[in-house]
């Protein structure tokens, strides 16, 4: 049982963070354009199909550094020739814009990539248990993304509350206008700050190909979970984006693991020993529920904290 | 300096400066008073190109009418808005730096002068400007602008719900920017301030300029108090 919490815990913490350097992107621009970016996960996509490419052609740790700064240069072309050309007919033709987007990504990947799993894998350097917990070997390239995370959302951290840069971004969050007034060109922050929301999807996606599958689908089965996570951590909120992307990570790998139901946690007063029309219900593992979990967090939130465990607006 | 010619804004379908003409010299200290709602901010607010500008707006030999905001303001325009845009969750001081153009080109404000100029800011340089009183962030969002060094400032209702006291300090500020050769455009509605510093004024109603004279040529003129701004 301590075996399963020690490692549940790490594998949580670590999908909390890959979806922390998701989920912070989505909720800065967010907070800056009033735009959801429906393309989100769609980007974290690109960083994997990228990573792979380049890591066939030039390895690795040069695919680890270029994959994202290619989706942080699509991700600003978008910005600069899409959004700002729509921002002016209103957040409507900016959403569809975005929704469309995640649509063209897909199948522009799975006509160059095609539809199954392509073979991305750990590289040869980093494929060696880490280390030895009871009987668990664990993997050194999960010990690497987790590394990655942190120092990525350590740098974050201090370039935006260190730097000049980072300090105009945090005044344009909330009053643009008036940083355009003190004479800061507020339309490059935005499109630098959309590229680099997208430049750390594409961190995700580069480092998390290889550990979990690489196909075409990936950005629609993490894109429902990431808006979950910035609804749960409150719109525009940073710290909440943070504290949601680590429950749901952890929920959701306990809920995997733990292979409890109902009906045992009732021992020998399990209603389900006798003939019962319910006794399927009383059955059902948690594991098996574990997909939807996040979505029970999401309802509930939205019934009893609308606007977020961080969040300040109401809608 | 700013030369304003046959200037017209709407909001939506209602058409709200009909025709503004106004002008201010190198140095010029000028009001633009009027009662509420007759277009004053937006006169500042379309110079700014924060409401879109219909006609003439040249500053320093520049067209600068529907530029963006940001050029507008590296021209050496500045604009003190009414609503005091702070920063809430940004410090004193990472306010006023923020109001600084080109780090590598110090103006004429320096960070230390500013604070010396004002106890109440400097005790609060490292906290968060949203606890600041009314009157305080009058103070840091004009500090703030000034910060960027520029030639003419327009602030808009620097007064607006501050205890007397308060405004006698705001005025006072306003006058010491007048001093440092700065061309300030006042937008006002209380005449006091406005009678005390100004070279000139300008008196609107329904968006037009409907008097411009000296603060003497107001003061002697009750018809024109009477009809446009006494309530």
């Amino acid at each position: 049982m301590l075996e399963l919490i020690v490692i549940s815990t790490l594998n949580g913490i670590l999908f909390g963070m890959l979806l922390f350097l998701l989920s912070s992107g989505l909720t800065v621009i967010f907070s800056m354009m009033g735009v959801l970016n429906f393309a989100h996960a769609s980007f974290y996509m690109l960083g994997a199909f990228f990573g792979y490419q380049l890591t066939k052609w030039i390895g690795f740790w040069p695919a680890l550094v270029l994959a994202p700064l290619l989706v942080g240069a699509v991700g600003m072309a978008v910005e600069r020739y899409g959004l700002r050309n729509t921002h002016k007919h209103g957040h409507v033709a900016e959403l569809l814009l975005t929704f469309g987007l995640a649509f063209v990504i897909e199948e522009v990947v799975s006509m160059i990539w095609g539809k199954s799993p392509v073979d991305y894998r750990v590289p040869a350097i980093l494929d060696f248990p880490a280390f030895t917990l009871f009987s668990t070997n664990y993997p050194a390239f999960k010990i690497f993304m987790l590394a990655v995370s942190v120092l990525i959302f350590v740098v974050l951290l201090i370039v935006l509350k260190r730097t000049r840069v980072g300090l105009i971004v945090q005044a344009a969050l909330t009053h643009p206008n008036m940083v355009a007034h003190l004479g800061h060109n507020v339309g490059r922050v935005f499109m630098v700050v959309f590229g680099v929301g997208c430049a750390l999807a594409g961190v995700a996606g580069v480092i998390a190909g290889p550990a979990l599958v690489t196909q075409s689908d990936m950005a629609g089965l993490l894109g429902p979970i990431l808006f979950v996570v910035i609804v749960f951590g409150g719109l525009g909120s940073l710290p909440g984006a943070f504290i949601a992307s680590l429950v749901i990570g952890l929920v959701q790998t306990f809920g995997v693991a733990l292979n409890g139901s109902l009906a045992s946690a009732f021992g020998p007063l399990d209603p389900s020993l006798g003939p019962s029309v319910l006794s399927d219900i009383w059955n059902v593992t948690i594991a098996q529920i574990a997909p939807i979990l996040p979505y029970v967090l999401l309802v509930l939130i939205l019934i009893f904290r609308p606007m977020g465990l961080m969040g300040t607006r109401e809608s | 300096m700013l030369e304003v010619k046959d200037l017209h804004a709407y909001y939506g379908k209602s058409h709200i400066l009909q025709g503004v003409d106004l002008h201010i010299g190198a140095g010029e200290v000028v009001s633009l008073l009027g009662r509420n709602g007759v277009g004053r901010s937006t006169t500042v607010k379309a110079i700014m190109g924060e409401v879109p500008p219909h006609g003439t707006i040249r500053f320093k030999g520049h067209d600068i009418a529907g530029l963006p905001s940001y050029k507008i303001a590296h021209l050496g325009l500045g604009y003190v808005p009414e609503h005091r845009d702070i920063f809430p969750s940004l410090t004193v001081r990472q306010n006023l730096l923020l109001g600084v153009k080109n780090v590598r080109r110090p103006g004429k404000w320096r960070l230390e002068d500013m604070l010396d100029m004002f106890p109440n800011l400097a005790a609060r340089a490292d906290t968060p400007a949203g606890v600041l009183s009314g009157g305080e962030k009058q103070m840091l969002t004009t500090c703030r602008t000034l910060m960027g060094d520029p030639e003419l400032v327009m602030i808009d209702e620097p007064t607006e719900g501050l205890a007397p006291l308060i405004v006698q300090q705001v005025g006072d500020l306003i006058a010491r920017i007048a001093q440092a050769g700065v061309a300030i455009l006042l937008v006002e509605q209380k005449l006091s301030i406005a009678l005390r510093i100004s070279h000139r004024v300008y008196i609107m109603g329904h968006g037009r300029i409907v008097f411009e004279g000296t603060p003497d040529q107001l003061k002697a003129n009750d018809a024109v108090r009477k009809e446009w701004l006494e309530v």
